[in-house]
Parts: structure tokens; sequence; C-alpha cells
């Protein structure tokens, strides 16, 4: 949800459109519309929800934190002020009150919208990549450190080039130097 | 007048910084100069007059654009763009970095005064390094400054001037957030100085422990920077928008945290390297990456592309010219790295139990974390790119993945510090850590028991971790004050061990005060959307809140709603609070201004919401246990590797000539 503001952090969307001399209302026209896509964020609406218990409500805090304002930038259904997010909300929030389950509500939701709509995504051949990958490519790292480790515990100790021990020896006296004078 | 100044400046900025880039590191060239010392010294000696030469220039152009603001002068596009009358003062300054232009001005002031600080903390340096690693600074000068003069000038004037600016937006006008974006960059653009040290070693091809001893403070200090940068931001979302998360894997938050990734395995990958010359062509990867990764991030942040493959279209002249820049930067110094690394010694035998072995796992759990950051971040828009479907990949997708890691990071942590150098008996090791493990377990059994975790799957394993990483942390330090005997002999070894040593603990003590915090608040917390009339009353976890009502609030160029709330402890008043919602003048979406209590064990959060008629308005409660420890645990790491830079090691001069002279490489 953060992310309208998050982009803030470092860049605030630039403005394009905005040119001076414009008449203001369509200035502001312009404006609103360029905010609604894009700043939607760093303020919340709160619907009035009942629920019948505190579980309930806990989880259908959890079920729409996990769903995508499908028109703001990056922001979950819980924290946005979009319309559109409103609307799924109330939308959410009856199919909960039917007495769907999460799963129905959920590919309710990712028929209408597609996968996107999830901020997990569905486990699917598609998305192996997305959630074998990252422990395929640690298992390879792993093996790359394994190797690395038995080459190291047969390899030679590491020499001194003359040159080397010469400035050793330098760095070495100076610090007893030093230590000396204190 | 003065804008025109500015620009002026940045284009002799510009003109020093090829300078910079070419004669000293000709000079370090020159003759039979590699790493001998010889060379042609003038044009090595230029290194540092044109350092400051570059830092100066670069001061008075951003006090141009400072200047700009503060006067309101609305003729300069970028001040208009993201400047009010109305503005107060300080956020006048602090949104000259509010912008585009502005951040990059930002970016290449701080990336000056690094060069500044490397020539003034750097006598005990061999000169021909020290050239060789301004020149290094002055290259990647020059591709910012081309940037900014030929696509994001911040001085570009606009005519007829408009009579007033449209404001800055709203959620910067925040102290947190004023001080942020400089922190953050002091810590990306302080790696360029790792990373200048690693291609000036790699141009030099001499690789060894006196490298790394003097690339480790530069690091650090970068990396406490950054550490900070990152905390500081997420302490300004968890206040600021009014949603009580601290964190949310957005690709922004993620384009900072990669190279802080990256940058912890780097410290820790140039320990072994200073203390045992093992590791040595890693470290160089390293360095070269933690300040790639930065860059990336810029792109990513700056390229629009994050929004979406196409947004790149829109501003392709920016995008572009960053995407040529990180393929040079980044293409460049990895194929002088396959040129010179396989040159480089790899000494420093060790065996499979030791400290090197520990680190290296580190090392390999850092990678991982950033592997699955940089994958994560980049996974929807390879998707998209590939038409292999739009898809979302948030918060669920990388809490499981770092939870599925973080455990073998935490345990290892514990090890680690305890195990020797180059060769450790397991036994050994073993009888060392027992007794901190067996304490670790009894934490872990009494948490688990469903009075303390209340049945959440992750609290007894991160309060377990939390103390595990204590009680290890607190033998080694016993283990270090044993060597003499007596009071006098305590406070002899108390005094013996290095700074170092202490920044490592306290350091690692963030560590687990960062763990015990997240497991807290994330298992804990409770939250509440309510609607309330004034005079109404709310409980949430054992709190009462009372509604006092809202009232209307000026602010300087804002108009805000302010709610007025009591909340009791049982009978007891703990405090009142004032939460804020501001529509601004300048227009926009209106603002939450959260009210917060804090303390150290909880926090109370209240966050209005839209008024519902009547004087009724809705509201959102938290209740955040351990919140706080979350930034403390950040604080306590960069105030570790403050303690570790302070050590006099790093002030010992290189040879005794020099001697008197030396003594403040590390103080930066």
């Amino acid at each position: 949800m953060v992310t309208a503001s998050r982009m803030a952090l470092s860049e605030i969307p630039d403005f394009q459109m905005y040119e001076i001399g414009m008449p203001a209302l369509i200035k502001s026209f312009l404006l609103s519309m360029l905010l609604l896509t894009s700043l939607t964020a760093g303020a919340f609406t709160l619907e009035e929800f009942t629920f019948d218990s505190p579980e309930q409500q806990a989880e259908f805090r959890e079920l729409i934190s996990k769903l995508r304002c499908l028109v703001c930038q990056n922001e979950s259904l819980a924290g946005s002020k979009a319309e559109l997010a409103q609307d799924l909300r109330n939308e959410v929030y009856k199919m909960m009150r039917a007495g769907q389950s999460q799963e129905e509500i959920l590919d309710f939701l990712t028929t209408r919208y597609g996968d996107f709509v999830l901020y997990s995504p569905p486990l699917k051949p598609s998305t192996y990549i997305l959630w074998f990958g990252p422990f395929v490519l640690i298992g390879i790292g792993a093996a790359f450190m394994v190797r690395a480790l038995l080459r190291k515990k047969s390899a030679p100790d590491a020499e001194l080039s003359d040159d080397d021990r010469l400035r050793l020896k330098d760095m070495l006296a100076d610090r007893d130097g030093k230590a000396n004078q204190s | 007048m003065i804008p025109e100044l500015g620009h002026a400046a940045l284009i002799l900025a510009l003109v020093i910084a090829v300078v910079q880039a070419s004669f000293p590191l000709v000079g370090s060239l020159a003759g039979n100069g590699a790493g001998t010392g010889i060379g042609n010294r003038p044009w090595m000696a230029m290194a540092r007059p044109l350092a400051y030469g570059q830092f100066t220039f670069l001061i008075i152009a951003f006090a141009c654009l400072v200047q700009a603001f503060l006067a309101s002068d609305f003729s300069v596009l970028y001040v208009a763009q993201h400047s009010n009358t109305l503005l107060p003062k300080p956020y006048k300054v602090s949104a000259v970095w509010g912008g585009h232009e502005g951040s990059l001005l930002l970016w290449v002031l701080v990336m000056a005064a690094w060069g500044a600080a490397v020539a003034a903390f750097s006598k005990n340096l061999p000169l021909e390094v020290v050239a060789r690693v301004i020149s290094v600074l002055g290259m990647i000068a020059i591709g910012f400054l081309l940037f900014m003069l030929f696509t994001s000038n911040p001085f570009e004037r606009h005519f007829p001037m408009p009579p007033e600016g449209r404001d800055l937006n709203p959620l910067l006008q925040d102290f947190g957030l004023a001080i942020h974006p400089p922190m953050l960059y002091m810590g990306y653009v302080g790696f360029s100085v790792a990373f200048a040290f690693a291609i000036a070693a790699l141009i030099g091809g001499r690789l060894d422990a006196a490298w790394a001893r003097w690339s480790r403070p530069w690091t650090t200090v970068a990396w406490v920077f950054l550490t900070i940068g990152i905390a500081l931001g997420s302490w300004w979302a968890y206040y600021e928008l009014g949603w009580g998360g601290w964190w949310f894997w957005d690709p922004v938050e993620n384009a900072s945290l990669m190279p802080w990734l990256v940058g912890t395995a780097l410290i820790h990958s140039l320990a072994v390297t200073e203390k045992r010359g093992a590791f040595k062509s890693w470290t160089l990867l390293l360095a070269i990456f933690a300040f790639s990764l930065s860059l990336l991030g810029t792109f990513l942040v700056r390229s629009g592309v994050l929004t979406s493959v196409h947004a790149f279209a829109t501003d392709p002249e920016r995008g572009l010219f960053i995407l040529i820049f990180l393929c040079i930067v980044i293409g460049g110094s990895l194929a002088l790295y396959a040129w010179r690394a396989p040159k480089v010694s790899e000494g420093g035998r060790f065996d499979l139990v030791s400290r090197e072995s520990a680190l290296l796992g580190n090392n390999l759990l850092f990678v991982a974390f950033t592997v699955l950051v940089l994958f994560g971040t980049l996974a929807p828009l390879i998707y998209e790119a590939f038409g292999w479907g739009k898809i979302s990949v948030g918060f669920p997708w990388f809490n499981m993945m770092f939870l599925a890691l973080a455990p073998f990071l935490a345990i290892l942590l514990g090890i680690g510090p305890a195990a020797r150098w180059k060769h450790d008996d397991p036994g050994r090791l073993i009888k060392t850590l027992w007794i901190a493990f067996a304490l670790s377990v009894v934490v872990l059994a009494i948490s688990a028991l469903p009075v303390f975790s209340g049945g959440h799957f992750w609290v007894p394993i991160g309060v377990a971790l939390g103390a595990w990483l204590l009680f290890s942390h607190a033998t080694i330090v016993r283990d270090r004050l044993k060597n003499k005997r007596g009071f006098d002999g305590w406070i002899a070894d108390l005094r013996g061990n290095g700074r170092s040593f202490y920044g490592m603990v306290t350091a690692h003590m963030g560590v687990a005060v960062f763990i015990v915090g997240v497991t807290m608040v994330s298992n804990f917390q409770v939250e509440e959307d309510v609607r309330m009339s004034p005079g109404d009353s709310h409980e949430l976890a054992g709190y009462r809140f009372e509604f006092l009502g809202a009232e209307k609030a000026p602010g300087p160029n804002y108009m805000a709603d302010r709610g007025h709330f009591k909340v009791y402890d049982g009978d007891k008043q703990i405090t009142e609070l004032y939460p804020e919602k501001r529509s601004y003048l300048g227009g926009g979406m209106p603002m939450t201004e959260a009210a917060i209590d804090a303390g150290l064990f909880r926090d109370i959060y209240i966050s209005l919401g839209e008024h519902v008629g009547d004087g009724d308005w809705a509201l959102r409660l938290y209740y955040k246990p351990y919140v706080r420890w979350i930034w403390l645990g950040a604080i306590l790491m960069a105030l570790g590797g403050i303690l570790a830079v302070s050590d006099p090691r790093y002030r010992t001069a290189r040879s005794r000539s020099t001697a008197p002279v030396g003594g403040i490489a590390a103080r930066a």
C-alpha cells in the first residue's frame, strides 16, 4: 500500500503535464487524475464492517491485506483509498458474510482479475521458477561453497612474497613504535 | 542569475571530473608505476586538489539550488514543481532533494564529499593508491554529471514565471523524510569508495591484506549510513503512512535493501581478507556488486521501470542513459575483474571448522538474500516482458523466503564469532557453546508454552534465536576476559580487546534485538477499525481509548482535522493523543498523521480515518508490542559499525616516515 508514498521517498513522480498558464480547471482536473492514479497513499478509508467474531475480523483483514489494489502503484486492498479498492473490499466482505471460504473468494477474484490481484502468486507451472528458482540458485551457491571449503582445506599455506614480508615488517614496526610511545 | 551560477558550477565540476578521472590514473601507471610507487608523481599529486575542487564546485551548485528554493524563484522549473511560498522553511531546504533532479544533485554532492574525505584522510596510503581511487570516483562523477546536465538539469528555467509553485509532496513534509534521503545516499554512494578501492586494487594488481585494511573503515562507514538510512525510511513509513507497517517489500524499499545485504556480506568478507588474506577475489567481487546494486537501485527507481515495463518508455531518455551507464560500470568492472582476478593468489588455508568457514556461510546467506530480493523485485517485470502474464510478488512471498533462511543465519551467527581462525576443534567449540545452547533450548521450551506464544509457531523460534545470540555472545565476551588474573587483569583484558571486537558484539546484539522485535510485533500486534462518536470509549489490548471529538486545526500550508483521545490503562490515564488528518492547500490526497504513544515494550497508535457524519469518525487503533526493537536493533548495528571503525588499528601508519600524519584514516 505504501508504494505511491514509497515512490515519493526517492522520486516524486514528475508531473510532466504540469504547464504554467494552463486554465486552472484543466490543471486541477489533470492533477486530480494524476493524483488518483499515482499518489493514492498516505491515507486510508474505512468502511464500517461488522463481524460476528474477532476471528472473522482478523480473517477479513488478512484476506484484504493479501490482495492488490489494481489501480494503485503497489498497495494492498487493506491500505488503499481508491474507489475500486473500496468496491472490492465491500465485495470481499459480502462474500465472506455469505459464508464463502477464503479459497472461494480468492478463486473468484483471480478469475475476474488474473493472478495480478494476488500478492502471493499461486503455485502453478508458470510460477515454478518463482517459487523454486531461488532454492535452486541457493543450492548451486552452497555447492560452490562446499567445493571452495574442501579445496581450502587442502590448499598450501599462503606464502608471503619478500615484498609483502618487508611491508608487513614495516607496519608491525610502526605499530610497536606507536605502542611504545603511548 | 544565481541558478546560472549553479549551472556553471555543475559544468565546471564536470570538467574537473574529467581531469580527475584521467590524469592521476595515467600518472599512477606511467613508467613502471604499478604498485611500486614510481610513476608520474606530479600527475598523481593532482588527485587530492582535484577531489577538493570537485567538492567545492558541487557545494556551490547545491547552495545555488538551496538559495533558489529559499527565495522561491519559480522561474526555475524544478523549484516551481517542488516548492511553494507557504512551505515552511526547513521543508524548503529538504525540498531540494524532494524530486528527481535535486536528488541527483545531492547524489553527486555526497559522492564528491566522499572523494574529498578520501583525499583528506588518506595521508598514510601510498600516493598511487589515492590517485587511482580518486580517479575511479571521478569516472563515476562524469557519468552522473553528464546525466544531470543532459537529461535532468535542476537549474532549468521556464518563462513566464508562474506566480506560485506547486507544493512539495505532502508526504515529504516531514522530519523523517527530510533526513532519510541524505542518509541513504551517504550509504549508497559510500559504497562507491569501496568500489573505487577494489578497482584501484585491480588496476594496480596488488591485492593483499593492506588493501582490505584501507578499504574496510570506508566500507563500514558507508554501511552504517545505509543502515541508518533504511531504518529511517522504515520508521517514517510506520508513523507517516497510517497503516502501522514498517516494511512492505516495495521495490523502492528493496532497491535500498539489496546494497545493504551485499554490503553486509562485504564487511564480513573484508574481515577475512584483512586478517587471513583469504577470499581476496570474492571480496573484490562483493565490492563491485555492492556499488553496482546501488546503481541498479537508482536505475529501478529513476527509470519508472518498476511501475511497469511500459512506463520505461514514457521517459526513455533518462532510463536509457542510466541503463547504458550501468552497463559500462558493471561490465567494465567485471571485465577488469575477469582479467586481473585469476592472478590473485588465494592464500590462507583453513579447515572446515574455522571462523573462515562460518564467514563464508554468512556470505552465502547474505548473497542468497540479495538474490531473493532481486529476483522477487524483478520477477513481475520478467513475467510481463516475456508475456507470461501479469503477477504480483508481495510480502507473502518475501516473508516466506526470508523466514526459510533467516534461522540458519541466526544459528550460524551464534557460532561464528566463537570459532577460531584457520582451524578449530569441533569438540572445543561445543565445550564453549553448550551452555549457551542449553539455555536457548530452555528459552525455546518456555516460550513455546501457550501462555507465552499464544499458539504462534514463530514466537518461540524468534525469541529462542534472539536468546541464542545473547547467550553465545555473552560466552564469547566472557572467554575474552579471563586471560589475566584478578580484577586488574580483568580490566586489562577489557581494554585489551579492540574496539572492533566490541563493535562486532554490539552489532550482533542489534540483530538479536531486531529478531525479537520483528517476531513479537508480527505475531502479537492488535489492530481494529472502529467508528466512534465523541464521548465513546473503545477497548483494545487492555487499553481503553476515549474519543473526545475532533476539531479543525489550521497549519502553515494545510488544514487539519485533529482528533483528541485519552488512553487509559485500567483507571489510570496514560496519555493523550492527537491524530490528524491534513488537507494540504497545494492539493492532493489528505494525509494522515498518526498519533503514537511510543514505549520500549509497546506502541499505542491511532490513525484518523474518515469523518462519517455527526462528529463520528472512522478510526484505526493499533497496539504494537516491541515495535521499537526493530529500529533499536538497527541503531545497535550502526553503533557497532561506528565502534569498529573507531578502532585505532585502522590508524596504523604505513611507514615510520609518515607516522605523524597518519592516524586519521578511519576518523571519517
